[in-house]
C-alpha cells in the first residue's frame, strides 16, 4: 500500500522516471519516512502505556539486595522498560545504588536503557526486518549482563564519587495512575517524542536515500565488507563520540549495508552510537571517578566489538 | 505552601516549572514555588526521574511535565 502511493507519488505526479538517481532516492525518501513515522507512532504509545507500569521507583525496589547473575539479567530486561532520559542518569545512579542495588546490576541497567528503546527496535523492524531487530535486542541485553557482571566483579565500588556513598535517599511513594492517566501520558509522551526526533528520521532518512540512490553499488564491500578484519573496532570507535539517536542512525546504516557493509559492522556501529556517547560520559562523571567512567567506556566498547565480529562471522 | 519542581535543568523542567507558575496564577492561591537543582535534595525526596513535582513535601509526581490544568487539580 505505501509502497504504491510512495511509487505513485514519485513516478506519476512527479514524473520521476523510476531507476534513474532522482527517481530512486526520492521514491526511497517518500516511502521510508512515511513507514517510519506510522510504526513510531503506534509503537511508541504502546510502550508509553507499558512503561506507565514500570516507573523507576518501582524498578529500584525489584533490583534492590538481588545478586550478581540475576540481578544483571532482570536489570538488562528491566532497561527495556523502564524509562529513561540521560538527564535524570545521576538521581536514578544514585537512587539505585544506595539503595542496595549493587555496582555491576545498577551497571547492567544503565547500558541496557538507553541501547535497547522502542525507537531503535521500530526503526530497525521497519527497515531491516523483524529478525535483525529482535537480534539487536538479544545481543544489547547480553552485553549489558555481560559488561555489568564484569564491572560487578572488578569490585569499584570505590570509584564511585565518595559524596554518592554518603547521600540520603528517600523513599517517594509509588502513584498508581488510572487507565485514563496513562493514556493520556502515554499520548503526550509520543507527541513529545516525535517532535524531538523527527528532524533526526527526516535528515537520516535523506541521507540514506542519497546514498541508496547515488553511491555505486558494493563501494563499501572493500572498505567495511566482512574480510576487512578493521571495520569493526573502527566503527565502535566513529560510533562512540557520535551522538544521535537511532532515530537518525539507522536509516543511514541500512543504507550504508546495502552497498556492502557487513551486518555485524552495522550492529556494532549502532550500539556504539546508542549506548555510549560524551555527553552521556560528561553525565556519569557526576557519580563516577575516571577510572571507573573509562572501565564502563572500555567493557562495553570491547563487548560491541565482540557482537560485531561474531555476526560478521555466522551471518 | 510550598511547592517545588525538581529537576537537573532539562527542558522539561523548565515547562514543568513555567507550568507551574501559571497554575498558581490562575488559581489566585499564595504558594512558594522553588526550582530544585541540586542532586542531593532531589535524591533526597527518593525522585529518580526528573522533573519532578513537590507539594509541602509531598511527591505529586515524577518523570514528565504537566499542563497548567492538571497541576491546579493538585493544588
Amino acid at each position: 500500500m505505501l509502497k504504491q502511493t510512495a511509487d505513485y507519488i514519485t513516478f506519476t505526479l512527479m514524473g520521476l522516471t523510476p531507476g534513474t538517481h532522482t527517481g530512486e532516492a526520492v521514491n526511497f525518501f517518500l516511502y521510508d519516512t512515511t513507514k517510519i513515522f506510522l510504526l513510531l507512532s503506534t509503537i511508541i504509545y504502546v510502550v508509553a502505556i507499558i512503561r506507565t507500569s514500570f516507573p523507576p521507583e518501582k524498578t529500584r525496589r525489584m533490583l534492590s539486595h538481588k545478586r550478581e547473575y540475576v540481578g544483571n539479567i532482570l536489570a538488562a530486561l528491566l532497561g527495556i522498560v523502564t524509562p529513561f532520559c540521560s538527564c535524570s542518569a545521576v538521581p536514578l545512579f544514585i537512587g539505585f545504588v544506595e539503595s542496595g542495588v549493587p555496582l555491576g546490576v545498577t551497571f547492567s541497567f544503565l547500558i541496557s536503557s538507553p541501547m535497547v528503546n522502542e525507537v531503535a527496535l521500530i526503526m530497525l523492524w521497519g527497515l531491516f526486518g523483524w529478525k535483525i531487530a529482535l537480534i539487536y535486542i538479544g545481543t544489547g541485553l547480553l552485553v549489558a549482563i555481560f559488561s555489568g557482571i564484569i564491572i560487578g566483579k572488578l569490585k569499584m565500588e570505590k570509584h564511585v564519587q565518595d559524596y554518592v556513598w554518603e547521600m540520603q535517599v528517600g523513599n517517594a511513594e509509588i502513584v498508581q495512575m488510572s487507565f485514563r492517566e496513562k493514556r493520556e501520558y502515554a499520548g503526550e509522551y509520543t507527541f513529545s517524542l516525535l517532535k524531538k526526533i523527527w528532524p533526526y528520521v527526516v535528515v537520516g532518512v535523506g541521507l540514506g536515500a542519497f546514498i541508496h540512490g547515488y553511491a555505486p553499488q558494493d563501494f563499501l564491500l572493500k572498505y567495511a565488507g566482512r574480510d576487512n578484519l578493521f571495520a569493526v573496532p573502527l566503527a565502535v570507535l566513529i560510533g562512540v563520540p557520535l551522538y544521535s539517536n537511532a532515530a537518525g542512525v539507522i536509516p543511514i546504516v541500512h543504507a550504508l549495508m546495502e552497498k556492502g557493509m557487513a551486518i555485524g559492522t552495522v550492529l556494532a556501529f549502532m550500539m556504539a552510537v546508542t549506548a555510549l556517547s560524551l555527553p552521556e560520559a560528561i553525565i556519569l562523571k557526576n557519580v563516577l571517578k575516571n577510572r571507573l567512567l573509562a572501565v564502563f567506556f572500555g567493557i562495553v566498547a570491547v563487548a560491541i566489538v565482540c557482537v560485531g565480529y561474531l555476526f560478521n562471522a555466522i551471518l | 505552601m510550598k511547592i517545588e519542581v525538581l529537576g537537573t535543568g532539562c527542558a522539561k523542567c523548565k515547562s514543568l516549572y513555567e507550568a507551574v507558575k501559571t497554575a498558581v496564577k490562575e488559581k489566585g492561591i499564595e504558594a512558594e514555588i522553588v526550582k530544585v537543582e541540586d542532586i542531593p535534595s532531589i535524591v533526597k525526596y527518593g525522585v529518580m526521574s526528573t522533573p519532578a513535582l513537590v507539594i509541602d513535601g509531598k511527591v505529586k509526581f515524577s518523570g514528565k511535565a504537566a499542563s497548567p490544568g492538571e497541576i491546579a487539580a493538585l493544588l
